[in-house]
């Protein structure tokens, strides 16, 4: 498989918050990362893509100390994980896809064992207890004994413990796994509100959070990088020219003509129908952009809405991980949840 | 050894927490209470099991009778209580992902393993005291009076026996990711010692080895020499915990 390099994106003027090369692990027969280079700049916002069993979580585990690499090397902050030194993890802020805690803990009990384990202490430590548990609405339920919290608050807990000490790196595996909307909402505002003071990976099957958040993006794919980047280059580097007609409705007959005459365009590539929207890849955007209209005109329908759709990352993504990763959206345009023991 | 005094803290919080220090201190302090009693009584409750249809003859109760059945007490159900004090320390929080939170924080692994070990030992250590202090107090009620310090140091030496049975487990649950496994081969140890105590040259040496030194001090009487079994019995919790730290420093969580 070929890594595709797209964007002009100046080098990092600093070294990077993390860097790989060569970085492999194998379990048994099993390749799950296979000599992945990875560059993450300081101050960005990284997404990590990828269908289950890409070596996103294989990654991030390496990355924290979790998982020992059988080859290659992976380095945060200039020193290799390999040494597991505390110093790198003080650095660095971890919120695992399915976060675990001690259930006979309260939840400003757990906070605060993580902020004394990063060196807070007295004042300093309350304080940013306190309001680590305001910022992700758990105010009320830092003396609740986590056994009690739902999952919902033990995903909001997670968060809280993870960005507690005001990390320069901090690692996300699927955040807003269990999280409900406004969790989900809120948790995407903290993230974009890190922005530029410190380095956000993000693994996450929810692709529309991704293009929201993140300024660049990798994608795994059976362990392998496809690809990595500014996400804007990404989108124009990758995503194919299309459009989008929405037909005044009641027009049945003339709609299905307009789709004909689409469809025996020189430029078509592609015509969908779905839920009364006639969505046209093409080959040419020029040429399609100056003939579309023109030709719904003689078709007679009266249009909605017609725009030069905005390429997704969904389509991003099935372009480079090939139709198979068809299966791993849903109609959400979600990655279907990894499975247990999936890497 | 980053993180020893938060895991330290941690780990007390969750012995009391989960109630584990205060059902076995409270268990010890019964045991403590009932070895003077049992001595003191079980002539007389033999007797009278007897219905007066049998002559049954028993010395009458010593003091030497009350120390032997603490120590004799506190090792059958100490070893219990260490081996399940230890059986899921670090198995469990494998199995569970804790271990991964923690030590994705700056905690080091040594410190991890250190602060779990020495909270047992520690609650051992208060078991075994409570223990002593009450079957003090009621061998000076029902018997005779004991000098305190070689009772102190009696209860010091059933707990390091112990310790090194919590050590062995501990070492079972750094090496397995079940606790079960972990407890099989703290019984497994337990039989070994069996075994090896048999051998004259090798028991003073054992944990098991300690009881009669415990005796003799407990009773006020020359302990003999206890530093080769002492440091016998340290040498094996060091050896314990640090296989436990050479397998648990390159593990995958």
């Amino acid at each position: 498989m070929t890594v595709v390099a797209f964007g002009a994106a100046p080098a990092p003027a600093t070294e990077p918050a993390i860097t790989t090369r060569g970085l492999t692990k194998r379990f048994g027969s099993v390749i799950a990362l296979d000599a992945l280079d990875l560059d993450v700049p300081k101050g960005s916002i990284f997404g990590l893509l990828g269908p289950n069993g890409a070596g996103k979580t294989t990654t991030i585990r390496i990355l924290t100390g979790l998982a020992r690499a059988t080859a290659g090397s992976a380095q945060v902050a200039g020193v290799d994980v390999a040494d597991d030194r505390p110093e790198v993890r003080r650095r660095m802020g971890y919120l695992d896809q399915d976060p675990r805690f001690y259930g006979w803990m309260k939840g400003r009990e757990l906070l605060e064992l993580v902020g004394r384990l990063a060196g807070l202490r007295g004042e300093a430590l309350r304080g940013r207890v306190a309001a680590s548990l305001r910022r992700t609405g758990l105010g009320d339920a830092g003396e609740r004994r986590i056994g009690t919290y739902s999952g919902g608050m033990r995903q909001r807990l997670g968060i809280a413990q993870a960005v507690l000490h005001e990390p320069e790196l901090l690692i996300l595996d699927e955040p807003v796994s269990s999280l409900d909307p406004e969790g989900r909402r809120d948790l995407l505002a903290l993230i974009e509100g890190l922005r530029g003071s410190a380095t956000v990976v993000v693994s996450t099957h929810v692709l529309a959070d991704v293009e929201r958040i993140c300024d660049r993006v990798a994608i795994l794919d059976r362990g392998r990088l496809v690809t990595e980047g500014p996400l804007a280059d990404l989108l124009a580097a990758h995503a194919r020219p299309m459009f989008e007609l929405v037909p005044a409705p009641g027009q049945d007959a003339a709609a299905a003509a307009l789709v004909e005459r689409l469809r025996g365009a020189e430029w078509e590539k592609g015509v969908d129908v779905a839920a009364g929207t006639i969505r046209v890849t093409v080959t040419d955007a020029a040429a399609a952009a100056r003939e579309i209209l023109p030709l719904v005109v003689s078709s007679g329908v009266v249009l909605v809405s017609f725009e030069q759709a905005r390429p997704t990352l969904e389509d991003v993504f099935l372009e480079l991980v090939g139709p198979a990763a068809a299966d791993e959206i849903d109609g959400r345009g979600f990655l279907r949840p990894r499975e247990a023991g999936d890497r | 050894m980053t993180g020893f005094a938060t895991l330290l803290r941690k780990e007390f919080l969750e012995q009391w927490r989960t109630l584990r220090l205060p059902v076995i201190g409270a268990v010890f302090f019964l045991i403590g209470l009932g070895s003077p009693l049992l001595a003191r009584f079980t002539p007389e409750l033999v007797k009278s099991l007897g219905g007066g249809q049998i002559q049954i003859v028993i010395p009458p109760p010593t003091t030497p009778d009350a120390v032997d059945q603490l120590i004799k007490n506190v090792s059958q159900f100490g070893i219990l209580v260490a081996v399940l004090l230890a059986m899921g320390s670090v198995a469990t929080e494998k199995e569970r992902g804790t271990a991964a939170l923690i030590l994705t924080k700056p905690a080091g692994r040594g410190a991890f393993l250190v602060s779990k070990l020495v909270a047992i030992a520690g609650t051992l250590l208060i078991a075994t005291v409570l223990a002593a202090a009450a079957a003090w107090f009621y061998t000076v009620v029902l018997f005779e009076a004991l000098p305190v310090a070689g009772f102190a140091a009696s209860a010091v030496l059933q707990w390091l026996g112990l310790v090194v049975f919590a050590a062995i487990t501990f070492l079972g649950s750094t090496l397995t990711r079940s606790a079960l496994a972990a407890a099989g081969i703290g019984v497994v140890a337990l039989i070994v010692v069996g075994i090896l105590s048999a051998f004259p040259s090798v028991a003073p040496y054992l944990p098991v080895g300690l009881g009669a030194p415990a005796r003799a001090l407990a009773l006020g009487q020359p302990a003999g020499d206890i530093a080769g079994p002492l440091l016998a019995n340290v040498g094996l919790i060091a050896a314990a915990l640090g296989l436990s730290w050479l397998s648990f420093r390159r593990q995958e969580l």
